[in-house]
């Protein structure tokens, strides 16, 4: 086992640190494009089921299946990081848009009207008043993709994206469960890491105003 | 001298929503300058659709509401809002903001220096009596019901506008509060000389408040009379509502 380790430890570090961009960029992406479009649908209804049907539908496939359909693509897919990152990115749209809605429509009436009523333009009312009350629930919808993606992001090795899930599909090849722990747990810790450190956040935003108000 | 300039007209205002039953039907009524109006009615007369006429959240079907002379139709909704101070109900303070942010947020959508809007504040909040270094840095949920109506009154009040627009402003309070409040809300009034429209459900409070009373009955103003004269009207809704007044305070 020390020996193991000892051999394996300088390229768990590189795979982790491929599993941390690999992540991190695709949850940037997913927010840059999710939250404004959970905007969008907030503010006009009649796009909703399109919208959401869209984010919707990359849920069910399969993330293999994803994974294999972008490479033959030109200009965005091939074999290789670009191609796991825009997979991971569709993955984490849903949650992202998901909860920018909710969290939009779940702002008070009362406290939308009277934003309105003292003089602020619609841009104001969004964003001194909608999107600050709502930041709990979008940053759920984060923390929620970014768990997902680091699991999934391990499957993206497939397609020669790197990260833990070389470790794993070595190991499977190999039949060599060691190699299949040392990807599987550094991602399972990574994982829950991530959920402690954003729920963390979460319960600051939260707890500023009416700790016990919402709890989503 | 001049008689005093209105301050909200309506000139035969209907409203109804899109193929819905009429709201209100042919309402007229001006209120001067430093007035205050007390409109009561049933649940659903179309009390409070009067004052999101005023403040043009509705816009009239028929007819013209004017605000200073000008027909809302005219004014840049914005514009209009930020004269117009407004209390609601549920009063609609904003819980991600301080009670200084919430007080000082008109002044600071108009564009006021910090400092100029941190001395507002701190003045509004002692005319509705609290204690600015104890409220400034706290929230909307920390307070209590009749802490937030004062929070409120006080930001309605920040800007100075000339003309506030009250909905059942204290209707979740209990009557001691309440009844305090209506007092130093009468006493701003005067010393501040604004005008007011204000709905409530209580005639104790429309008598202390109003300069006049209206009665809205099915989407019509149907009597319009300073307090004593309104208590004595012959008109049936009006005594209806008087004689539950008197019923409800004996026992």
């Amino acid at each position: 086992m020390d020996n193991f380790l000892a051999d394996h430890s300088r390229e768990l570090i590189q795979l982790s640190a491929e599993h941390l961009m690999l992540v991190g960029l695709s949850i940037l992406g997913a927010i840059v494009i999710g939250v404004p479009l959970g905007i969008a649908v907030h503010q006009k209804p009649q796009w909703r089921t399109f919208v959401m049907g869209f984010v919707n539908v990359f849920q069910t496939i399969p993330s293999l299946a994803l994974f294999a359909v972008l490479i033959p693509l030109p200009v965005i897919g091939g074999i290789g990081a670009r191609s796991a990152l825009i997979a991971l990115v569709l993955y984490s749209l849903l949650p992202i848009v998901a909860n920018t809605v909710a969290g939009l429509s779940g702002v008070p009436p009362a406290v939308r009207e009277s934003a309105v009523a003292i003089g602020m333009s619609d841009r104001q009312v969004l964003w001194k008043v909608e999107f600050p009350l709502a930041l709990d629930v979008v940053f759920t919808g984060i923390r929620i993709a970014t768990v997902m993606s680091v699991g999934l992001a391990t499957i993206a090795a497939a397609i020669g994206a790197g990260g833990l899930g070389m470790f794993i599909f070595r190991g499977l090849a190999m039949l060599d469960t060691r190699l299949i722990l040392a990807g599987a747990l550094p991602a399972a810790a990574m994982a829950l890491l991530a959920n402690y450190g954003l729920s963390l956040i979460e319960r600051r935003i939260r707890g500023r105003y009416a700790p016990t108000e919402r709890s989503t | 001298m001049a008689a005093p300039a209105s301050a909200v007209e309506f000139r035969d205002v209907s409203f109804r929503r899109e193929a819905g039953r009429a709201i209100l039907s042919n309402v007229s009524f001006t209120v001067t300058e430093g007035e205050s109006f007390a409109l009561i009615g049933r649940s659903g007369s179309g009390k409070t659709t009067i004052l999101k006429l005023i403040n043009r959240l509705l816009q009239p079907s028929g007819g013209d509401v004017l605000v200073d002379g000008r027909s809302t139709r005219n004014w840049d909704a914005i514009q209009l809002r930020r004269r117009i101070g407004y209390v609601l109900q549920e009063v609609g303070l904003f819980p991600h903001m301080t009670i200084a942010a919430n007080v000082g947020i008109v002044p600071s959508l108009e564009g006021w220096t910090p400092s100029r809007i941190e001395a507002r504040v701190k003045e509004v909040l002692l005319m509705v009596g609290l204690p600015p270094d104890d409220f400034m840095a706290r929230y909307p949920h920390e307070l209590s019901g009749g802490q937030r109506q004062r929070v409120g009154v006080a930001r309605a009040l920040a800007a100075d506008p000339p003309l506030l627009l009250m909905d059942e402003p204290f209707g979740a309070l209990d009557p001691i509060t309440r009844a305090e409040l209506q007092q130093e809300l009468k006493r701003l009034l005067v010393a501040l000389k604004k005008t007011l429209v204000i709905v409530t459900h209580d005639i104790p409070e429309a008598c202390v408040l109003g300069s006049s009373i209206g009665l809205i009955q099915d989407g019509r103003l149907v009597e319009r009379l300073p307090p004593e004269q309104f208590l004595r009207s012959a008109h049936p809704e009006v005594q209806a509502v008087v004689a539950s007044l008197s019923v409800h305070t004996r026992s």
